[in-house]
């Protein structure tokens, strides 16, 4: 009974909490709370800025579910980023140089996303277990030698000849033909929907993202590989003694993370049909924050990232309807981010000391029963 | 005059345990007072309690005839007493004096640090008790004795008049002892009270003035250092008035289940952590290894359970070679371990209990495969085993740290033993559980033993050894020095071979 509040209570008790501080801030900024509610809620109800949300919450959730891999055996994985960036970059310039059928160019184009993702993922996790470099500050310097020297390099060396004036549409990779681009998905909506206006597109990669969210339930709540890899971020002297590898599994666990973070760019793939020269940066971090507000639980994660591009898609809202600035969208990520991790804690502190309470209760009784 | 110390009636509860049960101590000023016991026997939480970093939950304290109550060490330093802790904590980048003034910093007007003025005075309290050091030396370049000396200097410079010194010769080679001793007996002619554990009974003989003697917890004897022999100290500590777990009839067989032969063990440092292992265990047979902790247990159960390379030698399971075999394969070849400290490498603590069943198992029925885990099967499995184990839980789906020290060992022993494993390797596999608890796992492993389970057995209880045993073999500083027939054995004559008095007195 009380265990079930607790579930509830820590989320319930963290929004309550954000909306509380959000509402602070916009009225120190001079704001009207309700205006800035209102117009964020009133625009989300419409079927195009929906579209948007799961847009925006595609990459956020491939991204969470990335970092999350690590963080279930205590491995920081801070290097989604370049992960997807290198692996976006080289998915596109092989996908824009075959011409396949059209299932097959967009399988080969994904493979070689993961494998890259996975392989630059890789290199932290042998600098890890060969020579005990910790993985936080082996991936993030892998961040800055894919965006500051492989992006910085090999765009110019694999910039598409397209005329003579250079602008975003110009620039880039060479486009991929369209068997390669993963079709939208509006057709599915709209069977239970209106039609979508405005051009929005749904992206096909949400289809995907939801496969991956199952996998990655099944791989660790069914598989041995998945128990190994919980048991090592639980405890990894008792993993060891109970015949997992250590370094095997960081290095595994690694690959399956960068992996999973070489799908994330997919999205944009599909949208703009190659790498273009302006690529949307970011994502590996606010997959962090994600997996964090969601507890690296498949279905937490996935509200977090709904919840993470509402106020993102809401920020532009804002800005357009003027009713407050776009920054309280990044100032309530922050707030809902911090009230939830604190929640979080409190009410495992509580559930863990009702589990002991309750064993201890039952060893009264049986002892109580037990005739002296 | 009063005593620098007088404790009266403390008593230290931890779950399922009594680690002090009314304990008295009078040291009086300016003495060497050492403190003897077996591991286990509630040593260092007395000294943790007279430090100020545990409360007692009965008792007083009274530091120079007043009554004291400490909340934390500051208190205890604020009183006078130092304690110097059996690994030390030292910042290895820094010199000696910033090591020194670490966290007591002096300084000047503006908040600069005063070296000069620290120096002075750290060269004060250096020559004033006789310990030379080089106060610009770096930490890392210093041998291990000198460290030590840096961490006595550390305590006096903060003006501590009483010194809690825990197992101080542990890390020492002999020839520092000897230098360590030197500097006791200085720091007690310049008035300073020395308190310290030590379970090396030739030690304690030679420098001590006193000694106490504790037991299970409790306080058994407090003598002058006049007289009393290393035979009648080593019987104090391990006693013989407690009925031992006996072992009725030998089921030794002939088939040996597990063989080492010239096994070498090397630690961080190089050193042969064990050396030279040979041993042969047969089915049906238990075979208790008996050594003052920390000569070579360790690396030698890692070496069969698979978590230590083995630079030389090879071990065979059955009569095959598993030398380079992964802890999975042995594990799936047949070898169970119950690791010596069960929240360190046995459990995953936040788990239910169903996961902790299955750690280790994990890649076979009904636990799982090499790529399934079977839910259903792990359950049915854990149930199986609260059942038989008589695991005390309101269901296998709590968090493994709900269940008392002895229901996780319960829990463990069960796991283990369920697989139907050849080798068992046990490590301390009652330590810290109260009494019922102990006997329960006893009797498990006896009753695999009937079954024909050859068990490596290490323990810090002679009782345990002496009462399981089949063989008892001595291992000191890494090496297998005697093996003795626990019938013939008894706790006074083992603890003599484990302190190594017993070669001194055969070689004299």
């Amino acid at each position: 009974m009380r265990k079930s509040a607790l579930v509830i209570a820590a989320p319930v008790g963290a929004f309550v909490l954000t909306v509380l501080v959000s509402t602070l801030a916009l009225l120190a900024f001079g704001s009207n709370p309700a205006e800035a509610y209102g117009d964020m809620l009133g625009h989300a109800s419409k079927l195009e800025t929906q579209v948007d949300i799961l847009n925006r919450a595609t990459p956020f959730y491939l991204s969470a579910v990335a970092a999350a891999i690590g963080f279930r055996m205590n491995l920081f994985n801070i290097g989604v980023e370049g992960q997807y960036l290198v692996a976006f970059l080289f998915a596109a310039q092989i996908g824009g140089l075959i011409s396949l059928p059209q299932v097959l160019h967009i399988l080969v184009i994904m493979v070689v996303a993961m494998v890259v993702g996975s392989l630059y993922a890789g290199l932290a996790g042998i600098l890890k277990t060969a020579r005990g470099v910790n993985e936080v500050i082996s991936t993030i310097m892998l961040n800055s030698i894919a965006v500051g020297g492989l992006l910085a390099w090999l765009q110019q060396e694999w910039q598409a000849e397209q005329g003579e004036t250079f602008t975003s549409t110009t620039l880039g990779t060479e486009p991929i033909d369209d068997s390669g681009l993963l079709p939208t998905i509006n057709g599915l909506l709209e069977l239970v929907t209106r039609d979508v206006g405005q051009g929005k597109e749904l992206t096909g990669m949400l289809l995907l993202a939801i496969v991956v969210g199952i996998l990655y339930h099944v791989l660790l709540n069914r598989t041995r590989f998945g128990f190994d890899l919980r048991a090592s971020g639980i405890n990894p002297f008792a993993a060891r003694a109970g015949g997992v590898p250590p370094k095997r599994m960081v290095l595994a666990a690694m690959m399956l993370s960068g992996a999973v973070a070489g799908l994330i760019g997919m999205v944009e793939l599909a949208d703009r049909g190659k790498f273009p020269p302006d690529p949307i940066q970011g994502l590996g971090f606010q997959g962090i924050a994600v997996a964090l507000l969601g507890r690296n639980n498949p279905g937490g994660m996935a509200f977090a990232a709904l919840l993470f591009a509402f106020l993102d898609v809401s920020s532009g809202v804002l800005d357009s309807s003027g009713a407050a600035s776009r920054e309280i969208a990044v100032i309530m990520q922050g707030v809902v981010l911090l009230t939830a991790v604190v929640a979080y804690g409190v009410a495992n502190r509580l559930r863990e000391r009702d589990e002991a309470r309750e064993a201890a209760e039952a060893l009264l009784v049986e002892r109580a029963a037990v005739p002296a | 005059m009063t005593a620098a110390i007088e404790l009266t009636g403390i008593t230290k509860r931890f779950p399922g345990v009594v680690a002090n049960d009314d304990v008295n101590l009078t040291v009086e000023r300016g003495e060497i007072h050492a403190i003897c016991g077996e591991n286990g026997a509630g040593k260092s939480t007395l000294m943790k309690i007279l430090y100020g970093m545990q409360a007692a939950d009965e008792g007083t304290m009274k530091v120079n005839g007043e009554i004291v109550d400490f909340d934390s060490p500051t208190d205890a330093i604020d009183c006078g007493i130092g304690m110097v802790h059996q690994h030390f904590m030292l910042a290895d980048h820094l010199t000696v004096l910033e090591n020194v003034i670490l966290g007591a910093e002096p300084t000047r007007a503006g908040g600069r640090l005063d070296f000069h003025g620290a120096e002075a005075h750290l060269r004060e309290v250096a020559e004033e008790y006789g310990l030379t050091v080089d106060v610009h030396q770096m930490i890392e370049t210093l041998e291990v004795g000198e460290r030590q000396r840096v961490e006595i200097i550390k305590v006096l410079y903060r003006g501590a008049e009483i010194l809690i010194l825990d197992e101080p010769t542990a890390v020492l080679v002999p020839q520092e002892v000897e230098a360590l001793f030197e500097n006791m007996r200085e720091l007690k002619a310049a008035g300073t009270t020395i308190l310290f554990i030590d379970h090396k009974l030739d030690e304690v003989l030679e420098i001590a003035d006193s000694i106490t003697v504790l037991r299970h917890g409790k306080t058994v004897a407090t003598m002058k250092n006049t007289g009393v022999t290393a035979h009648e100290l080593a019987e104090l500590m391990v006693g013989s008035e407690l009925p031992t777990p006996t072992t009725t009839v030998s089921t030794v067989t002939d088939e040996v289940a597990l063989e080492l032969r010239g096994v070498t063990v090397l630690n961080e440092d190089g050193r042969a952590a064990a050396r030279d292992i040979d041993l042969v265990i047969h089915k049906g047979e238990i075979v208790g290894i008996a050594g003052v902790e920390g000569n070579g247990q360790g690396a030698l159960v890692d070496a069969v359970v698979g978590t230590a390379h083995v630079s030389s030698g090879t071990i065979e399971l059955l009569g095959n070679d598993i030398t380079h075999d992964s802890v999975r394969q042995r594990r799936e070849a047949g070898i169970a371990y119950v690791p010596e400290d069960r929240h360190h490498e046995g459990l995953l603590l936040s788990s239910p209990l169903w996961e902790n069943a299955a750690l280790g198992h994990q890649t076979q029925m009904p636990y799982g495969s090499s790529w399934w885990i079977n839910r259903e099967g792990a359950r049915r499995q854990t149930e199986a085993i609260r059942e038989k184990f008589d695991v005390r839980t309101p269901n296998i789906d709590v968090a493994a740290h709900a269940l008392s020290g002895g229901n996780q060992q319960k829990l463990i022993i069960g796991r283990e033993l369920t697989s139907n494993p050849d080798v068992l390797i046990a490590a301390h596999p009652t330590r810290g559980i109260d009494v019922g608890a102990q006997a329960a796992v006893w009797d498990d492993i006896r009753a695999a033993r009937r079954q024909g389970l050859a068990t490596l057995l290490i323990s810090a209880d002679l009782d345990e050894l002496i009462g399981l045993s089949d063989t008892i073999i001595v291992i000191l500083r890494g090496e297998f020095v005697a093996t003795l027939s626990p019938d013939e054995v008894t706790p006074r004559d083992l603890g003599a071979y484990m302190t190594g008095v017993a070669f001194q007195e055969e070689a004299s």
